[in-house]
């Protein structure tokens, strides 16, 4: 999913951090009353964006709502900081064939109104995502799920269930894909497989407003744009426990609000920092601010079907132009070195991704005299009409490195290159879809979940072309498209990330998208607390901390 | 004079329908497909997406979604925004705040501004005169942001005597600041127009009389200038009351301020039609009763001007 603009980064908060010693000091704490690990009675405070749909995990596909949803749901699996995946409500996730999936869940596990967690609770959980009927906005990750044609058409009634799952007993279910998928346990941290209780199903509307979940946390109250208050759950009784009083979300409108509140020490932990202060937040803070590499890829994409970029000419001036970019110029200067150079198509953080090694990934160094020569070789085989744009939406902070870019470029070959405002990201989104938009587009991707194939299977694959994915330059390569099935199918993770590593050397010598940067985790903390850990997708591991 | 209110209050419906059918329109062009927007990058299907477009009446031409939004909201009903929440409760949250934002500014815009421009205009060529108007000039041309982020830095976040993010609690004397920064501008104009306003009355043959028959300078000041050169001021004051609810959204978002101002802002940023519509018809509806109850000031203010005609 993209990263169009600050509220719309879909990410899962789903996170995890290794419960250190911590539970030797007095136990994890296991009632609202004060946090274990020396925390006080007070919550810690968080930076929040107003979640934009109700607090329904197959219905939020927002950070905002993706942070809450995470923090109060627990789903099969959770990831730790650094990516790996962990068992959470599951007691094994095991399959002969990478395509029939046997899920046992862990006996007497309970929701926050002492409902029980079962099978039937993901199943039917699954069921109610999938149906279009219901017009859940993460339905697309019931896809892989066999039967989701019929239950995911124009006509379903709310009443059809997918065939790919099947209740064996109360704390047993099956799930049959419709093709080998290694991955697939990886993909069950992410929020939109949660579970839910049978009273969901009552009153949605109210359920929206206060969830009855089964995470580390319940939502205590919602102060629609105001606050939300978290507190511990006690029937929560998995890996991710609250090591704290609670969390409270404050919901910012502006980033510079919230970071004077980081200041101030009236916010303690921020995944944010806004573009004013990135030149000086590191200092200001020092070792309370964060800044690592991070799982979000930045790149544009060229569309198919633009006349400039067809055929052999136009691999050559994509080339050309992913070479006339000074990427590690406009990360210093421009960023403060808060963005790394990409060398690959996967962010740092996922196993297989940063890789320097991928054949042909020179084309993303900045080469001055190399770029002409390209630009010059395609110029003989069909000359360049119009001028270059790079469209973007100015509702959220693109327009420097927009403008960056195009500089770049027009310095470095000579052409006219510049960027192309769109007022706002729903103006900007329908261009992409109606495919309508002609040159560059900014494209970026934070993965739903910590796997190599989701950045490369969504966005490059044929089957995600024509509108059926966020394939939205519609680039179709067979050859590419086999590597990802083997990479799927392979044995073992090392063995996948071989296929995609070959998948990616066929990327760099097409560029459907050129890379531009990974955008890193950084943030900062207050004073006031510790165990300060944030997870693979950039999101803080709130239960770990202590306050 | 009843039947001159009964008249104006005739007048809104008008009004009130135009302005949704042009904000509608507006708002309909502006932005995009809404539902792209509630989409993010994500691919959704068809299905779903016609699903959503039917809930929302989105799949229905511009005229008849404006007579569906018109006819509900003449009974009371303002629909439901894309967040799943009842449009008249997000507006009836935020509403006060904003309220109160804007009364705390035209209190101070007020009293300050008649009071400095008084000053002014009696002193007229004075050196407190000269410093008075530049520091109006000043206010005026830096912009409302700029003097609330450096408030808010210093106040806030250096010296911490006041809260960075009232968001949190948006009581009275939180919004104290807030206030003063939405209605300084305002206080330029209304010391200027005042200062302008008395200056020409000042000099007026009926000051002149006053004075030569004796009365104490005070009299003349509160009796004779200050009744008479207050109308333009009232007038520009009562009119700033809506500018200021509508003008509230960068003073809002400095302050992370939950009001109508970032309600809005929220609404375009999503295309959000509904939403949009109704707290902008909001204010244009408040725009015309304030702009009324100042009419019916200056019969107070000035016995000549008479509404019963």
């Amino acid at each position: 999913m993209s990263i169009s603009r600050r509220s719309m980064i879909l990410g899962t908060g789903a996170a995890g951090t290794a419960a250190l010693a911590l539970s030797a000091c007095g136990g994890g704490s296991d009632s609202g009353d004060g946090g274990s690990g020396g925390g006080s009675g007070d919550p810690v405070y968080a930076n929040e964006t107003e979640p934009q749909n109700p607090l329904i995990p197959t219905n939020t596909n927002e950070v905002g709502g993706g942070r809450i949803i995470t923090s109060v749901f627990a789903g099969l699996v959770y990831y730790k900081a650094d990516g790996t995946v962990e068992n959470d409500v599951a007691d094994s996730i095991e399959s002969d064939d990478n395509q029939t999936w046997t899920i046992k869940i862990k006996d007497g596990q309970k929701f926050s109104d002492d409902s029980p967690v079962t099978a039937k609770s993901f199943v039917d959980a699954w069921n109610f995502g999938a149906n279009t009927k219901n017009a859940q906005l993460s339905q697309s990750f019931f896809e892989p799920i066999e039967g989701f044609d019929k239950v995911s058409a124009d006509k379903a009634t709310g009443k059809e269930t997918l065939s790919g799952l099947k209740v064996v007993d109360d704390l047993t279910f099956t799930v049959k894909l419709v093709s080998e998928q290694s991955d697939f346990p990886n993909r069950l941290g992410y929020s939109a497989y949660s579970p839910l209780p049978e009273s969901f199903y009552d009153d949605t509307k109210s359920f929206g407003e206060k969830p009855v979940s089964n995470g580390p946390y319940m939502v205590d109250t919602w102060d629609h744009d105001q606050q939300i208050v978290l507190v511990p759950n006690d029937k929560y009784d998995g890996p991710r426990k609250a090591k704290n009083a609670g969390v409270t979300f404050t919901i910012y409108s502006s980033d510079d609000t919230m970071y004077g509140d980081l200041e101030s020490g009236e916010v303690d932990v921020t995944d944010l920092i806004p573009t004013s202060a990135l030149s000086s937040y590191q200092d200001t803070l020092g070792d309370r601010a964060v800044n690592d590499p991070g799982a979000v890829f930045q790149s544009f994409t060229i569309a198919q079907n633009d006349p400039n970029f067809s055929g052999e000419a136009g691999k050559l001036r994509r080339k050309a132009i992913s070479r006339a970019i000074n990427r590690k110029q406009i990360c210093d200067k421009l960023f403060y070195g808060t963005r790394t150079p990409a060398t690959d198509f996967i962010a740092p953080v996922i196993p297989g991704g940063g890789e320097k090694d991928i054949p042909g990934a020179e084309v993303l160094e900045f080469d001055e005299a190399e770029a002409k020569k390209l630009w010059e070789q395609a110029e003989k085989k069909q000359p360049f009409k119009g001028e270059f744009t790079l469209a973007y939406n100015a509702d959220a902070p693109h327009k420097d490195w927009v403008d960056a870019v195009c500089n770049s470029i027009a310095n470095t070959l000579g052409i006219t290159a510049k960027g192309k405002p769109f007022p706002a990201f729903g103006d900007f989104r329908e261009q992409i879809t109606k495919r309508e938009l002609k040159g560059a587009f900014r494209s970026g991707w934070q993965a739903d979940y910590p796997s190599a194939y989701n950045f490369l299977g969504p966005l490059y694959s044929s089957a995600a072309a024509d509108g059926k994915g966020s394939n939205d330059g519609d680039y179709k390569n067979p050859e590419f498209d086999d590597l990802l099935k083997e990479g799927l199918s392979a044995a073992d993770e090392n063995a996948a990330i071989e296929k995609y590593k070959a998948a990616e050397a066929i990327l760099m010598e097409d560029l459907p998208a050129i890379p531009l940067w990974y955008q890193n985790t950084f943030g900062g903390f207050s004073e006031n607390v510790s165990d300060v850990k944030y997870g693979w997708d950039t999101v803080p591991l709130y239960y770990a901390i202590t306050k | 004079m009843i039947w001159y209110i009964g008249r104006r209050l005739l007048q809104m419906i008008p009004v009130f329908l135009g302005a949704t059918l042009l904000i509608y329109v507006m708002a309909f062009y502006a932005g995009g497909d809404p539902i792209q927007a509630i989409m993010g990058d994500k691919p959704l299907s068809p299905a779903v997406q016609d699903q959503l477009r039917s809930q929302y009446n989105l799949d229905k031409p511009l005229i008849v979604q404006w007579l569906i939004y018109v006819g509900k909201v003449v009974r009371g009903d303002f629909g439901v925004g894309f967040n799943g929440r009842p449009i008249f409760e997000q507006i009836r949250d935020a509403f006060p705040v904003t309220f109160r934002l804007a009364i705390i500014a035209v209190v101070f815009e007020t009293i300050l501004g008649i009071v400095a421009g008084v000053i002014s205009g009696l002193k007229k060529g004075t050196w407190i005169d000269t410093t008075l108007l530049m520091v109006s000039l000043l206010v005026i041309a830096v912009p409302t942001f700029v003097i609330g982020f450096v408030a808010q830095f210093t106040l806030g976040v250096k010296l911490g005597v006041v809260p960075v993010n009232v968001g949190r609690d948006a009581s009275l004397q939180n919004l104290l600041l807030p206030g003063f920064v939405l209605g300084v501008v305002s206080f330029a104009y209304v010391l200027r127009l005042t200062r302008t306003s008395i200056t020409e009355v000042a000099t007026a043959d009926h000051v002149r009389t006053a004075t030569a028959k004796g009365l104490s300078r005070t009299g003349v000041i509160s009796k004779h200038i200050m009744r008479n050169s207050l109308i333009p001021v009232v007038t520009f004051i009562g009119a700033d009351l809506g500018s200021l609810m509508g003008g509230a959204i960068v003073t809002e978002r400095i302050f992370n301020i939950h009001g109508i101002g970032s309600v809005l802002y929220q609404a375009i940023n999503k295309s959000e039609s509904p939403v949009i519509v109704s707290v902008v018809t909001i204010m244009v509806m408040i725009f015309l009763l304030t702009n009324l109850i100042v009419d019916l000031l200056y019969a107070v203010l000035d016995p000549r001007i008479r509404h019963a005609k």
